[in-house]
């Protein structure tokens, strides 16, 4: 097919344009993480005068962010299994019998996604604090009621894209298992999860990267022990002056985990799209 | 007891025939689906059902700080919160009122945005050439990194002394390199720029995902029609992609409307009146003056507003794709 002149033009200038738009806010990550605590108190510079790491030496002594980095990987890890693990259940259930009203269910998991949040923060806090109140669990404050909280945030979602997921896993794949005998988790185990990799995969990586990022809950439902990176990276500003160049330095840090992972895996989340989400 | 019941038991299994294990078979499948659903429904009663309901009942009640750790003492207020929300003339009213306006306008501007330039980035990228993998990998990392931590950075940008913003534009002589970019009304421009840039790969990976799925053929015979580039995208993409347009534009309204993050990490604890988004604006009513009745009643108005304006869309676009 043949392209003409005028669309290869705009094509080269557009993408340039966003690729600076993109690139941008990352060079100034990365150059600043590099340079030395005056290069930042300054004008801008776009070369560090000097090239430097102590900023990723600083940032462990600054500000306790290994506990807040191990916080957040716990509570992260642990919500996103959670959540992979319920959603699969969940869509299996939806995909293999028979349930009526699954138009309903497509407005319910986009009605999900209107509450504010901030509509149910806070009795959420408030009821976290009755239960510790009343039974003694630990809710409020604590990355158990943190987990809770987060692994509900990509259940929807994640439910959605993986009905669509196993939907596309062709039924004769469970009548033969049922033929060998197998009941019905038997089939799950060895029919179609293996057949839904990538849905899986692709829904792990949301889940964790929804556990990562969030910031609203955060805010309010941890203290100084329990606190994740979305707080706790707050604390290099709260002091007298701003160690620039450490922020910058911490937030490359806490991005590589999530960021690595999505690449790696992008072709997974993009094909757990188009089974999910496009039907 | 245990003998017997054990006897049972063997005697059963020794003799338990074909249609006898279908039978329990089938019974074992008629409730297992609801076992299987069971766990995503008792959380999301938990987390999401169970406080939304209570957030509506806080909204009737006078809840401040006395009242806080014995909030089902606190006492019935009736529908005053929602009079102190809607009551335009006076200060916590006009308040909430300004802050609606300004977030109709951040989500109208950031939105669109965000959507034209995801639909001009998967057109350009549908056709193969070279280096189009990296740049598919490379405009999705906005998305993928942490929000506070890709936010954050822009706020370094922005600043009026330290700033690569400032700095280009005066390199560029645009301006005299002296602009709060963080206060006023320039705060605005700042957030939605800030706004788009991290939403707009997400209209990307999703377009770019539904025309994978489009038929190739199609493009080709239009092609041997003599149908140019732009026909092709009017009279082919689009029809095509509508129903997933219909969701993506949903979504990412839903979340610009109601978004949190961006303006909580770019300004701190000041935020500035041009960029006062209403989800920073009711987290603010209630956890700094804990006055949690008012803070739920504004939550009501607002989720009942989203349940408007997003029925009312399904409706329309609904009717409208089942008319073409």
């Amino acid at each position: 097919m043949r392209e003409s002149t005028s669309f290869k033009v705009i094509r080269v200038v557009g993408l340039a344009a966003l690729t600076l738009f993109t690139v941008a806010p990352l060079y100034v990550m990365i150059v600043s993480g590099l340079k030395p605590l005056s290069d930042v108190q300054g004008a801008f510079s776009w070369i560090p005068s000097h090239v430097t790491v102590q900023p990723f030496v600083d940032i462990w002594r600054t500000i306790p962010l290994a506990r807040y980095f191990s916080n957040s990987v716990i509570v992260s890890v642990s919500a996103a299994a959670f959540s992979v693990l319920i959603a699969i259940f969940a869509s299996y259930a939806i995909s293999r019998w028979d349930f009526r009203g699954r138009q309903l269910f497509r407005i319910t998991v986009l009605s999900t996604q209107m509450f504010p949040g901030i509509l149910f923060l806070l009795p959420l806090y408030l009821i976290f604090v009755n239960i510790g109140q009343t039974t003694g669990i630990a809710l409020q404050g604590s990355r158990v009621g943190l987990i809770i909280t987060y692994l509900t945030f990509s259940l929807p979602f994640s439910i959605w894209m993986l009905v669509g997921y196993f939907e596309t896993i062709p039924r004769g794949l469970d009548e033969a298992a049922r033929v060998d005998g197998a009941g019905p988790m038997r089939t799950l185990w060895s029919v179609v999860l293996p057949a839904a990799k990538p849905g899986i995969v692709a829904v792990g990586i949301y889940s964790f990267m929804t556990a990562w990022g969030e910031t609203l809950f955060a805010s309010v439902m941890t203290n100084d022990t329990s606190k994740t990176l979305a707080i706790g990276l707050r604390e290099y500003s709260t002091q007298i002056s701003v160690y620039w160049n450490q922020v910058m330095a911490a937030s490359l840090v806490v991005s590589v985990p999530v960021v690595v992972g999505f690449l790696l895996l992008q072709r997974y989340l993009v094909q757990g799209l188009t089974a999910g989400a496009v039907k | 007891m245990t003998a017997t019941d054990t006897a049972v038991r063997e005697g059963r299994r020794a003799g338990k025939g074909s249609k006898d294990s279908r039978v329990r078979r089938v019974a074992r499948h008629r409730w297992l689906p609801y076992v299987l659903l069971a766990p995503a429904i008792i959380f999301e009663l938990l987390v999401h059902v169970i406080p939304m309901l209570t957030g509506i009942g806080i909204s009737f009640l006078k809840l401040n700080q006395f009242f806080l750790r014995r909030w089902l003492e606190a006492p019935f207020a009736g529908l005053s919160n929602y009079r102190y929300g809607v009551d335009f003339h006076g200060s916590i009213g006009m308040a909430l009122l300004k802050s609606f306006g300004v977030t109709i306008a951040f989500t109208i501007v950031v939105v669109g945005f965000s959507w034209l330039l995801g639909m001009f980035a998967a057109v350009m990228l549908q056709r193969s050439f070279r280096g189009r993998a990296l740049l598919r990998t490379l405009f999705l990392i906005p998305y993928a990194l942490p929000v506070y931590a890709g936010v954050i950075v822009w706020k370094f940008m922005l600043s009026r002394d330290n700033g690569m913003v400032n700095h280009l534009l005066a390199q560029l002589h645009i301006t005299d390199g002296h602009t709060f970019w963080l206060l006023g009304n320039n705060a605005f421009v700042s957030i939605v720029v800030v706004a788009v840039w991290r939403l707009w790969p997400f209209a990307l990976l999703t377009l770019m995902a539904g025309m994978q799925s489009l038929p190739t053929d199609v493009y080709e015979a239009a092609a041997v029609d003599g149908a140019g580039m732009w026909q092709q995208f009017r009279k082919l993409t689009l029809p095509m992609l509508r129903g997933i347009n219909q969701v993506l534009i949903l979504v990412l309204f839903l979340w610009t409307f109601n978004d949190f993050n961006v303006p909580y990490t770019l300004f701190s604890s000041s935020i500035p009146p041009s960029a006062d988004l209403i989800s920073i604006h009711v987290y603010q009513s209630s956890f700094l003056t804990w006055n949690f009745g008012l803070g739920s009643a504004m939550s009501v108005l607002l989720l009942l507003f989203l349940l408007v304006v997003t029925g009312l869309y399904l409706l329309f676009t609904s009717r409208r794709s089942r008319r073409a």
